[in-house]
């Protein structure tokens, strides 16, 4: 399992790398960088003044090799809009968005594991055409108009619920949810499907042929092999909502990465967007490899495998 | 020697967007304690299905068991396999008849450790606690001739060879010492050398622990060492019926005969070419009125095409469904 | 095996007579089977007539302006009028006539999005499965990076690099959707390359072309559809979003996400803003994940079995 787990964090490392690369030319598509960060206006005198600040002027080869080695120690430049440097605004934005996450991928699992478990276990029964048409609803419905429609409802006219910023402790719910959704329609659909695919294998029809108790049968014997794979989606799915939040954030004015990010934009203060997008990455890739070492422990075939 | 299982007319078919698949149209054979029995037919013949159809282990949303009964004598008394409660289907399953599937590779759960995979019917149906249970494993994995069983018990299905796998489920059905045994295929994904091995593995469980064995293959060869009689299937029907000598020495149905035909022998004399039978086996989506073999079969006559043979008496239990007498080469006289 | 010289295979006997109206009765139980696979085609091709049929239904030019009309509530409220069925937005526009032309934007984006994406994914996706080693190690890396990598996140970037334009949408879209395609180009070729089926064609001297074409090809037919359609649905999703921030087409355009850009501002005094346009991505949606639902249900398995 070591070399699983070796060989899993080198490819994460090059997979870094292809990140970073990709960051330094996204900003060089069109050309000249600094076209992009300075407003149309701005005389030759500041566009030389500007291109030397930011070392453009130097030879590609040069800007990519300082681009990273100092990208490796943290140093992604200044903010164009804050004047400070970039990473640690980054830094203190995320304590926000792993909040909105975390519990959006929690109210997406309560509601789409069992029901995908109904699903998988029942299927065609009435429990499961609820489940899928949620599903479906989930995954149909453009999360930021939902949000829209939310506020609106829950925030505006009923009162419920904040409509906005991370003030108090039910801050979190609506953009939480709205996050959650298609995430739980995902993980409904995968529990689903998994349930049924185990179901129908071979080693369940051995097990019947024990005579053992329905329930030993699911308990033991299906639904083991449902967690594992399902582990994985989850992991992913929650790398998902910290890297896809930007449309909840903007909306419901929440402080964290995703709300920087457009903002960002909004100022074209590209190295921040640069610093977001490299360090979003970071995270996602993280998760990713957290989600593979969980996946290694619990499958022995893995564990113990060579 | 007492019955130990009968089964009448079972008729087991298969609702699929094809159509409806007749998959065992009537099959009836009773089998005695302790007997070996070999069911000997191709692929699609019906013969895993009606098995199966015995334990209630076909796949219910395609699949329905539509008629006959399956009368067995246990030692809970005597019930109807197929119209009992699932509860109690549960008794008899693992418990009084076990059974061995014919891919070791995908038929035992991959994340679970082979003795647990054992020790838990052990616990199921003889109540013993679970440290008991675990030493009867290890015990049993070495009767089924696994090294070192103490350390094997712990081990993952992944670190065992085919046949050693094929072992462990022989284990798992043995296990409760059942009356009754139901082998699918065992051998069939196993190398040759290892066959022979397995099917001495299960004449020695048999004479020690009395089982009944019931035998399915495709391999006449397999069958000769082990079976004292064979079922012949053909389109989801039995059509022969013999004690195994009987069979090899007299085959009376056309079928049978082309099996044994293309069998190759290693002591003939002559120099003989394989004979294939021509055609290809029916096709189970239309229901037959007639002899499912009439078409491949070169002695067929008007009446194959009619009626459907019941079976008939050759000689001492030996039976076939077939119009024809082959002995005499006329037509059989009722 | 010792039987093994005569052992047919039980199903050989059903690739018999299956003329033209087994197939159409056969592709009539499948639908009926799953009836929601229909409603799905039938919600996706409304929004197709919508789009190509546009100027026809449209009451007014979704780009004119009528200041003094700004902002009428929909025709069943309180001081709405049937000619603007669906009430005007800021500037007077007919939102009727907005979100039957947004469809238009949003099929556009999504179809060439996927045309390209399909097309780029599976020459680079048979590359690498086809000649396999080192070609297909150096073509797989950069492609299973765009995969891990937060899609979002990227898209929104370099679309604020890009600028505002139609093409810019589909490029983009194109391009950064092209390795799933690829990628599952690539496993079925390498599937299909490893079969014995194919390595007796190729025992049985078939040529280069006709492997490709008799069953390479059959075989990609079905997933690639299926992921076709989810794309497509994905892509429709994307360009809105990338428009409610102000990142898709110009600003006039009616496009589905801009009005939702739009509309957000007038949220609580004139929710119909939002609501029209949000509904249609969500209808369009609907119908295109419920087909793509059914398509792989009836493709895949179909399709490997019959040409195993």
């Amino acid at each position: 399992m070591l070399r699983y787990f070796v060989s899993k964090l080198m490819l994460s490392i090059l997979l870094l790398i292809g990140v970073l690369t990709l960051a330094f030319f996204m900003l060089r598509v069109t050309g000249d960088p600094v076209s992009l960060m300075l407003p149309r206006e701005a005389s030759p005198a500041q566009i030389a003044t500007f291109r030397e600040a930011m070392g453009f002027n130097r030879p590609l080869g040069v800007q990519f090799w300082d681009f990273l080695t100092r990208a490796t120690v943290g140093d992604f430049g200044n903010s164009l809009h804050y004047d400070s440097p970039a990473l640690p605004l980054v830094l203190g934005r995320l304590p926000a968005t792993v909040e909105l996450a975390a519990v959006g991928l929690l109210m997406a699992v309560i509601v789409g594991i069992p029901l995908g478990l109904a699903g998988g276990l029942n299927p065609g029964s009435v429990l499961d055409s609820i489940g899928r048409f949620l599903g479906l609803l989930g995954q149909s419905i453009p999360n930021f108009w939902l949000a829209l429609i939310l506020i609106l409802v829950f925030a505006v006219q009923l009162r419920w619920f904040p409509a906005f910023g991370r003030d108090e402790p039910k801050s979190v719910i609506l953009p939480a949810f709205v996050l959650g959704l298609a995430v739980s329609s995902q993980i409904l659909r995968m529990t689903r499907s998994t349930v049924l695919e185990v179901r129908g294998e071979d080693y369940i029809r051995t097990a019947r042929s024990k005579g053992l108790h329905p329930r030993t049968i699911y308990l033991k014997h299906v639904l083991r092999n449902v967690a594992i794979p399902l582990v994985s989606v989850i992991g992913v799915q929650f790398g998902y909502m910290l890297g896809g939040s930007i449309y909840i954030e903007t909306i419901y004015a929440w402080p964290g990465m995703g709300q920087l990010l457009q903002q960002a934009i909004g100022w074209r203060d590209f190295p921040l967007v640069q610093a977001l997008a490299v360090f979003t990455s970071v995270v996602v890739l993280a998760l990713n490899l957290v989600t593979d070492l969980a996946y290694a422990l619990l499958d022995p075939r893995i564990r113990y495998g060579k | 020697m007492s019955l130990i299982l009968e089964v009448r007319d079972l008729i087991t078919k298969f609702y699929t967007l094809d159509g409806v698949v007749n998959a065992v149209n009537g099959v009836s054979f009773s089998l005695e304690e302790g007997e070996t029995l070999a069911i000997v037919g191709e692929s699609g013949s019906g013969k895993s299905v009606s098995m199966m159809s015995l334990l209630g282990l076909i796949p219910s949303p395609p699949g329905r068991i539509e008629g006959g009964q399956a009368l067995f004598h246990g030692a809970q008394g005597t019930q109807d396999l197929l119209k009992i409660s699932t509860k109690e289907l549960n008794e008899v399953r693992g418990g009084q008849i076990g059974f061995v599937f014919q891919d070791p590779q995908t038929s035992l759960n991959p994340i679970l450790k082979i003795g647990d995979q054992i020790s838990e019917t052990i616990v199921r149906h003889l109540g013993m606690s679970q440290s008991q249970a675990r030493n009867r494993t290890v015990e049993l994995l070495g009767e089924v001739g696994i090294p070192d069983p103490q350390m094997r018990y712990s081990n993952y299905p992944f670190e065992f060879s085919g046949g050693m796998r094929q072992r462990v489920m022989i284990a798992i059905a043995v296990a409760c010492n059942p009356q009754l045994v139901i082998a699918d295929e065992p051998t069939t994904a196993l190398d040759v050398t290892i066959q022979a091995q397995v099917v001495n593995l299960f004449k020695r469980l048999r004479d020690k622990l009395g089982l009944a064995i019931i035998w399915i293959t495709h391999d006449l060869g397999v069958v000769a060492g082990l079976a004292e009689r064979v079922l012949v299937y053909y389109g989801g029907r039995v059509v022969e019926c013999a004690q195994v000598d009987d069979l090899y020495e007299y085959p009376a149905h056309p079928y049978t005969v082309g099996l044994l035909n293309a069998l190759p022998r290693l002591d003939s004399r002559e120099s003989r070419r394989l004979v294939s039978i021509e055609g290809t086996p029916p096709d189970l989506l239309t229901p037959l009125r007639h002899c499912p073999f009439a078409w491949r079969c070169t002695h067929a006559f008007k009446r194959c095409w009619q009626e459907i043979p019941p079976l008939y008496p050759v000689e001492a239990s030996h039976m076939t469904a077939c119009f024809y007498n082959l002995e005499k080469g006329v037509v059989r006289d009722e | 095996m010792a039987s093994s010289a005569f052992i047919p295979k039980a199903d050989s006997q059903l690739a018999v007579k299956r003329g033209f109206m087994d197939r159409l009765n056969y592709l009539w139980r499948l639908l009926w089977r799953d009836r929601s696979g229909v409603i799905g085609l039938f919600m996706f091709s409304l929004v197709v007539l919508a789009a190509a049929l546009a100027p026809f239904i449209a009451r007014h030019d979704p780009l004119a302006q009528r200041l003094s009309d700004s902002r009428i509530p929909p025709a069943w409220d309180t001081g709405g009028v049937w000619d603007h069925p669906f009430g005007t937005d800021s500037l007077g526009r007919d939102m009727f006539s907005r979100t039957i032309f947004g469809a238009r934007v949003s099929l556009t984006v999504g179809f060439f999005g996927v045309l390209i994406a399909a097309i780029l994914g599976m020459v680079i996706g048979a590359i690498a499965g086809y000649f396999g080693g080192r070609i297909d190690a150096l073509i797989m890396g950069p492609i299973n990076l765009i995969l891990s990598m937060p899609y979002l996140l990227f898209v929104v970037f370099i679309a604020a690099i890009l600028g505002r334009s139609l093409l810019n949408v589909i490029l983009i879209f194109g391009i950064t959707d092209s390795p799933i395609f690829a990628r599952v180009t690539r496993g079925e070729v390498l599937r299909i390359r490893e079969s014995a089926y194919v390595e007796s064609a190729v025992s049985a001297g078939a040529r280069w072309g006709r492997i490709v074409f008799d069953h390479i090809v059959p075989n990609l037919i079905g997933p690639l559809i299926t992921l076709a359609t989810f794309e497509m649905s994905a892509m429709i999703f994307y360009e809105a979003g990338l428009g409610f921030l102000g990142l898709s087409v110009p600003p006039s355009v009616p496009s589905w996400g801009n009005m939702l850009a739009e509309g957000r501002k007038y949220l609580s005094s004139n929710p119909w803003l939002t609501t029209f346009p949000g509904l249609a991505i969500m209808f369009t949606s609907m119908g295109m994940n419920l087909a793509g639902d059914w398509l792989r249900d009836v493709l895949d398995p179909r399709l490997r079995r019959a040409r195993k």
